[in-house]
């Protein structure tokens, strides 16, 4: 039996260091290589030896995929490349290939330069891992080798964010990556065609929650602002430089296009400028209001949002800032939240998670004097806002891609244990297929059912549609005709040409067999009688009574003897070639069951 | 057989000609034009190759053919299709039969048959596939005759088994367009086998091919539009091609199943999976909620704008649509599933405001919850958070319509309204806008509520605010304190956009007079009175103390303690703003004073308004008073006119026909006045004075006989009778008056001749309405008409001089509604001081802005003139999409003028206006003349009738300052 087997090395019953062996048709694939957050260890990176002990990674796996460019899906990418050493075809969008090694770079200077670790990777493993790359664009079915084949679909998330199905044969897996069913500001929803994978591997981050609108919290966001900004305030956005960024950005450029506002809203530089150059470029990969009005204007040509500079800080009268990183750790949203953090006319806006000990996590959690270096203590009057804008699917939204792509087996990745337990139930119950969730190192196997396809001669198609009726979907039909298996191919030819091909005599196979009927009349009125009899029953078929005394159905030849021993029963000799075995036998049963008594 | 053919198209030939021969109309001229069938007869013989062919009958579709040669071409093409062997020639000329066969005038019914003929022996798909195409425009052509139509589905039930899709989605149109539709006929007909279309059809929504399967089911709702009622067993089918792979059948069987629950709503249907029933039209309601959902957009903008049109749906499923939290299967058991869905709504649900508020906090019952398959469950919510606008704003508009209907689903969708108004796309915040205006009626808002919407009139864009403003107007509001919300923001919106001043001002008035006793407590405030000192009297000017005293007076109207608390200089101020914006200061009773107010009390009810009466006793008196002495009747009109005038500018519902009478009598007077005077008999050239005059009313005339036609909406053919027969007499005194003033006869040739040709087509534009004329102008003419036709021009003129005097003043009936279309240019206001400076030879954009009322077809007609100093006009169509329609009656033209110039040495003002253009030919009376053939039309006409194009000034110009500069070098 054909399998597909999937073993996460990450983000099995866990969120970070997404990593997914998925062996399929013979073929290994690796989707996403990422690192984890929480750990500063060797567990950051997947454990690659379990692909391997020794030798090159190469050799064991024939493409890695990765679905978008947060470091939890493309961060160990150099490690596993340069370090560990891969040197085979890595896919991912044209996006997340502009982007994905600006971050790495970033990530790298915060563990190198900040951090002072060494056995990093270094600027230049980055730049010979990007040149691994192989870039796809959006349902483009590419080729990695004769059997195996990927293809991208939009899963909106991030900017650049797929998801691949993975096609060897008739199999198929379909890694959605991280994924976002309802559109927001500056990307669409994902979506999938009826593609029907023997394996849909989906992420699960929310997989307990529905959310609410979408529109309730963007208002509840812009009121906010609005009127700290009004009443003179200053608003600080802590956020990380890409996604959900450029989301927030886009949500106050329009608003303030549209309420004709003068506060000024800043964004930190750096980083950030750099990837909005890239937000401007991949317009095709926005959303619908984005991509049909860049022609006027490019929405992210902002007009209203200005860099940043430090000495902004300090100036009166409202304003709007963006700053990274985005749960007050250190750095400059760090800088501006102490600065602010006195007057009860400004506000905090946290929009998103915030790991525990940072100050985002602190303020939150409803601490109003926090212990800062140096013993000082910062009492906080600013007002503290969290708006959730997260780009993941919520559990309706992992149901309606389910029911889109209607897959025969689910497998959960990136979420907790507990919640993918829920979901997984649900799963279940809901579209009848079976659901997995392996945790880290654990191998599932899913047993495929793949069809295989054959080459049919079309003469013999011709041939045998002729016969019967016009082909129906829902009932089988059976065919006659020669299955010849050579050269790692299946065609189906009629048998003359299967004889001929092969170079074979053609033997005739006969059946016979012989009835006993108890019947005490002569050979030739029981011979008429079975004569009567068949025509009564086979009223589709020519039965014919020969001058010879045998009765042909068809081509089936029945003859009658009287027995040698007992002149009361008579032989009948049924004879039938293999072609007609199905009315042979039929006959053979027929007759078995004896002739009706009302002939006589 | 082919020689046979020849022959027989030849004979035809010489047969046509024959009958032309006998029909002598003034068309004979074409006849001897060789004939277009020999001529590719003899182009398809010379062709040597299929791709010649194929030319030659590319070049002969260019041209039309008449009527008469068509069923000689079909022959020919037939003789040539029999002989044709490549394909792609015969489905040209299959494709040619087809277009052939739709010539008006041609009955098809001759070439049938061997139309048939030809299916029988084709092998090629394509050409099978035309030819059942061209079948279809024959019966098309012949739905009247039901052997004719039962033969062709015959024909097309017989190829439904062909290989091709091709010929299978034709052979189902045919069924569809042709299939017998009343009961009665078919059994009638009934030789064949029992001939249920519907069976045929329903067999192959299982085709293997989806555009089989499309076509199938668009046969079937070909069928049920032309009145078949579709059988409920088709209903199961159609809800299994919802989960079609193919978006187009989806999109399609969306469309059946919602015929079918229009059909059968009440019918009961089975839940699959359960042994409950639920009624067919909450089932498939269910099911096109589903289809919100959908994978592909089209089927998605499909389903939800049906929904709106599903008003028969229960009150509970209709509420689903709007659940938004984890929702268990509503059909079956509610009760149980109520703690669960409170659970999940306090504990699982993020509503992204607090901080991990999304944290699991209690165990709930897992099993119960159903993530989807829940039918109508959130289809709204999906359907407003979609990706794609078009399909939001389906789901807005269904939303509109589905609200209107039941007020406790208005109640609820309310929210979801608001959340649509911080869309991202105005064109849906601006639906959404108008959709809460409809529905208006059935809600009252809550101030949380009333916060959203009001948050909006920050709004940059014009469009929103003022379908805001006029949302506002209708929109029911709860207490006191929204009311006070309401007032802060709109003065907010005033002080933002100050353009936006006379909106706001309506649309306080309209939120005073609905809500007098809550505004009552705020007036003190409002006013900023104190009980005990006196405060400052506030700036009279001021457009926002203006908003709020239109609030406060109009709240007074109906609250008379209101007055009481209002100090002395806000009655100063309400007498000021009572005459001078009359439109938006209501009457008040205020006490120790007079009534200021117009003479036209409110409280009298329409049907005894005496302003209406004594609109029709003056009419009376004119038309009674006919045969007064000329000065007295001079008088009269004069008088009448005046009223009528006063009147219009008073009663504002009544203008329009007060006008429009006016404008008649006017004409009428001028006429009299034009006849009267006595020194016709004196040579011409003594009187030039006179002629002057004379001359000068028929012109007027004629132009206000244009704007009468032109100018007013609701004109009907009895007026335009009318308005023709005094622009007839206008015509009749230019006539006389040039007559008298030229010398020679030569040029009155012409003139009589246009002259009686105008009489000749007014006959026969309104021969119906002659009767109710008698004594009129017209009706001596025409009883003139055989000796005027011979007669000389000196003499001519003397007969319409006579009988312009006898004829009699025609009564003009009133109609119904009457409306005069006026326009209001807001901007450019015309008070800049500023000039537009730029440079000459480029050009500068001028933002104009104008309302119209009543005009139809603005798109067509309403242009914009700038006039220049030096006399230069120029004038510009605005483009169709400028025009927005905020309401019935009324439009609304923004838009941009593009002005140039050649440098000036100092500023100067140019005027702005806008002009309503006509063309004679697109009058009411033309669109009456039953539409000839095109061979025919340009040679029916008569040429007077062919246009007489101009334009009518509605609007008052505005002067625009502008300097082109020079440009530097």
């Amino acid at each position: 039996m054909p399998e597909i087997k999937v073993t996460p090395l990450g983000a099995g019953q866990d969120v970070g260091r997404s990593c997914i062996l998925v062996s399929i048709a013979g073929k290994n694939v690796m989707l996403d290589c990422g690192m984890h957050m929480g750990y500063n260890d060797d567990r950051r990176f997947p454990d690659f030896s379990y692909i391997t002990q020794n030798g090159r990674l190469t050799d064991f796996l024939d493409c890695v995929i990765i679905s978008h460019f947060h470091l939890d899906h493309c961060g160990a990418l150099p490690y596993f490349s340069e370090m560990v050493g891969y040197d085979g075809p890595i896919y991912m969008t044209h996006p997340t290939k502009a982007i994905c090694p600006i971050l790495l770079e970033d990530y790298r200077k915060i563990t190198v330069d900040k951090k002072g670790e060494t056995n990093f990777f270094t600027s230049q493993m980055i730049k010979d891992c990007m040149k691994k790359v192989v870039a796809v664009h959006l349902h483009q079915t590419v080729q990695v080798d004769e059997e195996l084949e990927i293809k991208a679909y939009y899963a909106g998330h991030v900017l650049g964010a797929a998801m691949f199905q993975i096609k060897v044969g008739c199999e198929s897996v379909v890694y959605t990556g991280d994924y976002n069913m309802t559109p927001d500001r500056h990307l669409g929803a994902a979506w999938i065609d009826k593609c029907r994978p023997d394996l849909l591997i989906t992420e699960s981050t929310y997989a307990t929650t529905i959310r609410d609108s979408k529109r309730c919290r963007e208002r509840d966001f812009l009121k906010k602002v609005h009127e700290t900004v009004e009443r003179g305030g200053k608003v600080l956005i802590p956020v990380f430089a890409l996604g959900r960024a450029q989301e927030l950005c886009i949500l106050l450029e329009t608003f303030w296009e549209r309420m004709n506002l003068k506060a000024p809203i800043y964004f930190s530089t750096g980083l950030t400028e750099k990837a909005n150059h890239y937000y401007k470029l991949f317009i095709t990969w926005t959303n619908q209001k984005i991509r049909k009005t860049f022609v006027q204007r490019n929405m992210f040509e902002f007009k209203h949002i200005k860099a940043f500079d430090r000495a902004f800080a300090d100036n009166p009268g409202p304003m709007v800032v963006f700053a990274t990183p985005g749960m007050l750790h250190a750095g400059q949203s760090l800088q501006i939240f102490r600065k602010w953090a006195g007057n009860e006319k400004n506000m905090v806006i946290m929009p998103g998670y915030c790991v525990q000990g940072t100050v985002g996590h602190k303020i939150l959690s409803g601490q109003r004097k926090l212990e800062m270096e140096g013993r000082q203590i910062l009492e906080v009057k600013m007002q503290v806002e969290y708006m959730s804008f997260s780009a993941h699917a919520d559990a309706k939204g992992i149901m309606q891609l389910i029911r889109q792509a209607e897959p025969r087996n689910v497998l959960l990745v990136h979420g907790e244990a507990k919640k993918m337990e829920f979901l997984k139930q649900k799963i279940e119950q809901e579209f009848h297929v079976n659901c997995y969730m392996p945790a880290n190192g654990e191998t599932t196997t899913i047993f495929t059912n793949p069809s295989i396809p054959v080459d049919i001669s079309l003469g013999l198609l011709k041939r045998e549609t002729a016969i019967g009726l016009l082909p129906d979907v829902k009932k089988p039909k059976l065919m006659h005709g020669t299955l010849i298996m050579k050269d790692n191919s299946f065609r189906l030819v009629s048998p003359e040409q299967a004889l001929k091909e092969l170079g074979l005599a053609e033997h005739q196979l006969r059946f016979t067999c012989r009835v006993h009927i108890q019947d005490p009349r002569k050979e030739h009125e029981t011979v008429l009688r079975v004569y009567n009899h068949l025509k009564g029953v086979l009223k589709d078929y020519s039965v014919q009574h020969l001058p010879d005394g045998s009765i042909t159905v068809e081509s089936i030849l029945i003859q009658a003897t009287a027995h040698s021993e007992d002149q009361g029963t008579k032989v009948l000799l049924v004879s039938w070639t293999y072609q007609d075995e199905e009315l042979g036998s039929y006959l053979t049963s027929l007759l078995k069951k004896g002739l009706p008594q009302s002939t006589s | 057989m082919a020689a046979h053919l020849k022959k027989r198209v030849y004979e035809e030939f010489t047969k046509v000609v024959q009958q032309q021969h006998e029909d002598l109309s003034a068309k004979k001229l074409r006849l001897t034009k060789p004939s277009k069938s020999a001529a590719l007869h003899v182009d398809l013989c010379k062709a040597n190759s299929p791709a010649d062919a194929l030319q030659y009958l590319l070049q002969f579709a260019r041209k039309p053919v008449e009527v008469e040669s068509v069923e000689g071409v079909v022959r020919i093409l037939l003789e040539h299709y029999y002989k044709e062997s490549d394909a792609s020639v015969r489905l040209k000329i299959a494709s040619l039969l087809g277009l052939l066969s739709k010539t008006a005038g041609f009955s098809p019914d001759c070439i049938m048959d061997d139309a048939i003929n030809t299916l029988q022996n084709e092998k090629s798909h394509q050409v099978l596939a035309q030819l059942l195409d061209t079948l279809l425009v024959i019966g098309t052509k012949l739905t009247e005759n039901p052997s004719v139509r039962m033969r062709l589905v015959e024909v097309a039930c017989k190829h439904l088994t062909d290989s091709s899709h091709g010929v299978r989605n034709k052979c189902l149109q045919l069924i569809g367009c042709l299939g017998p539709v009343e009961k009665g006929v078919a059994k009638e007909v009934e030789n064949q086998a029992a001939k249920d279309v519907q069976k045929i059809i329903g067999d192959h929504f299982n085709d293997q091919d989806p555009r089989v399967r499309t076509a199938a089911i668009k046969a079937m709702l070909q069928l049920h539009e032309r009145g078949l009622k579709l059988q409920q067993a088709i209903y199961s089918q159609a809800c299994k091609l919802l989960a079609d792979d193919y978006e187009q059948v989806r999109s399609a069987a969306v469309q059946l199943i919602w015929v079918l629950s229009q059909l059968y709503p009440e019918s009961i249907v089975p839940i699959p999976s359960s042994n409950e029933e639920i009624r067919l039209v909450d089932d498939a309601f269910g099911k096109i909620c589903h289809m919100v959902s959908d994978g592909s957009w089209v089927v998605r903008v499909q389903a939800a704008k049906l929904l709106g049109s599903m008003q028969q749906v229960s009150s509970h499923f209709l509420e689903q649509t709007l659940d938004k939290k984890l929702m268990s299967d509503l059909r079956r058991k509610r009760t149980a599933h109520e703690r669960a869905k409170e659970l999940y709504s306090s504990g699982e649900f993020s509503s992204g405001r607090k901080w991990g508020d999304d944290a699991p906090k209690e165990e709930i019952d897992t099993g119960a919850v159903n993530l989807i398959e829940s039918g109508a469950c959130g289809a709204f919510v999906h359907g407003l958070e979609d990706e794609m606008y078009e399909v939001r704003i389906a789901a807005v508009e269904a939303l509109c319509m589905l609200a209107q209907s039941s007020p406790s689903f208005a109640e609820k969708c309310l929210d979801f309204l608001v959340d649509m108004f911080n869309d991202e796309i105005e064109e849906v915040r601006l639906q959404s806008i108008h959709t809460m205006r409809k529905i208006s009626n059935n809600i009252t808002l809550r101030e949380d509520q009333l916060d959203t919407v009001l948050a909006v009139l920050e709004d940059s864009s014009r469009d929103i605010r003022e379908a805001l403003h006029e949302l506002l107007c209708c929109t029911n509001v709860s207490t006191k304190e929204g009311i006070h919300l309401a007032l802060v923001e709109l003065l907010k919106n005033l002080t933002k956009y100050p353009t936006d001043r006379e909106s706001i001002w309506k649309c306080l008035k309209f939120l005073g007079s609905r809500h007098p006793t809550l505004v009552l407590p705020l007036v003190p405030e409002l006013l900023s009175t104190h009980p005990f000192f006196d405060t400052p009297e506030p700036d009279m000017d001021d457009p926002a103390y203006i908003a709020v005293l239109v609030l406060i007076f109009n709240a007074a109207k109906s609250c008379p303690t209101m007055p009481a608390l209002f100090s002395d200089h806000t009655f100063r101020h309400y007498a000021y703003l009572r005459d001078s914006l009359s439109h938006l200061v209501p009457p008040l009773r205020l006490p120790g004073r007079k009534l200021v107010s117009s003479p036209v009390s409110p409280s009298i009810t329409p049907h005894e308004d005496p302003s209406q009466q004594f609109l029709h006793q003056s009419l009376e008196r004119v038309y009674n008073l006919q045969h007064l002495d000329p000065q007295g009747i001079q008088e009269l009109l004069e008088f009448t006119i005046r009223d009528l005038q006063r009147l219009g500018e008073l009663q504002s519902e009544l203008a329009g026909m007060a006008d429009f009478t006016a404008t008649y009598l006017q004409c009428q007077l001028l006429l009299i006045k034009a006849l009267q005077e006595k020194l016709w008999n004196v040579a011409a050239p003594l009187y030039l004075k006179q002629n002057a005059l004379a001359s000068a009313a028929a012109k007027q005339i004629l132009e206000e006989t244009y704007k009468m036609e032109f100018m007013y909406s609701g004109v009907e053919s009895r007026q335009v009778v009318i308005i023709h027969h005094m622009r007839l007499q206008a015509k009749a005194l230019q006539l006389i008056v040039t007559a008298r003033t030229t010398r020679g006869v030569e040029p009155l040739f012409g003139m009589c001749e246009k002259f009686l040709q105008e009489v000749d087509s007014f006959q026969r534009c309104f021969i119906s309405e002659l009767p109710h004329m008698q004594g009129s102008f017209v009706d001596k003419l025409l009883d003139l008409m055989p000796r005027l036709v011979t007669s000389k021009p000196s003499e001519v003129v003397k007969i319409l001089q006579t009988t312009l005097r006898q004829s009699t003043f025609l009564h003009l009936p009133l109609p119904e509604q009457l409306h005069r279309a006026t326009a209001n240019i807001i901007e450019p206001t015309g008070e800049s001081d500023n000039p537009l400076r730029f440079t000459s030879g480029l050009v500068v954009a001028l933002d104009v802005d104008a309302t119209l009322e009543h005009v139809q077809d603005p798109q067509g007609t309403v242009k914009v003139q700038v006039l220049y100093p030096d006399g230069q006009a120029q004038l510009i169509h605005p483009k169709p999409a400028d025009f927005r329609n905020p309401g019935p009656g009324r439009h609304r033209l923004i838009t941009q003028v593009y002005l140039s110039h050649t440098a000036w040495t100092e500023p100067c003002q140019i005027e702005v206006r806008l002009l309503l253009a006509y063309n004679s030919n697109r009058s009411k009376a033309s669109a009456k003349i039953p539409k000839c053939t095109w061979s025919e039309s340009l040679e029916a006409l008569p040429p007077s009738e062919t246009g007489i194009e101009g334009t009518i000034p509605f609007s008052k110009p505005v002067k625009v300052y502008i300097m082109p500069k020079p440009a530097r070098r």
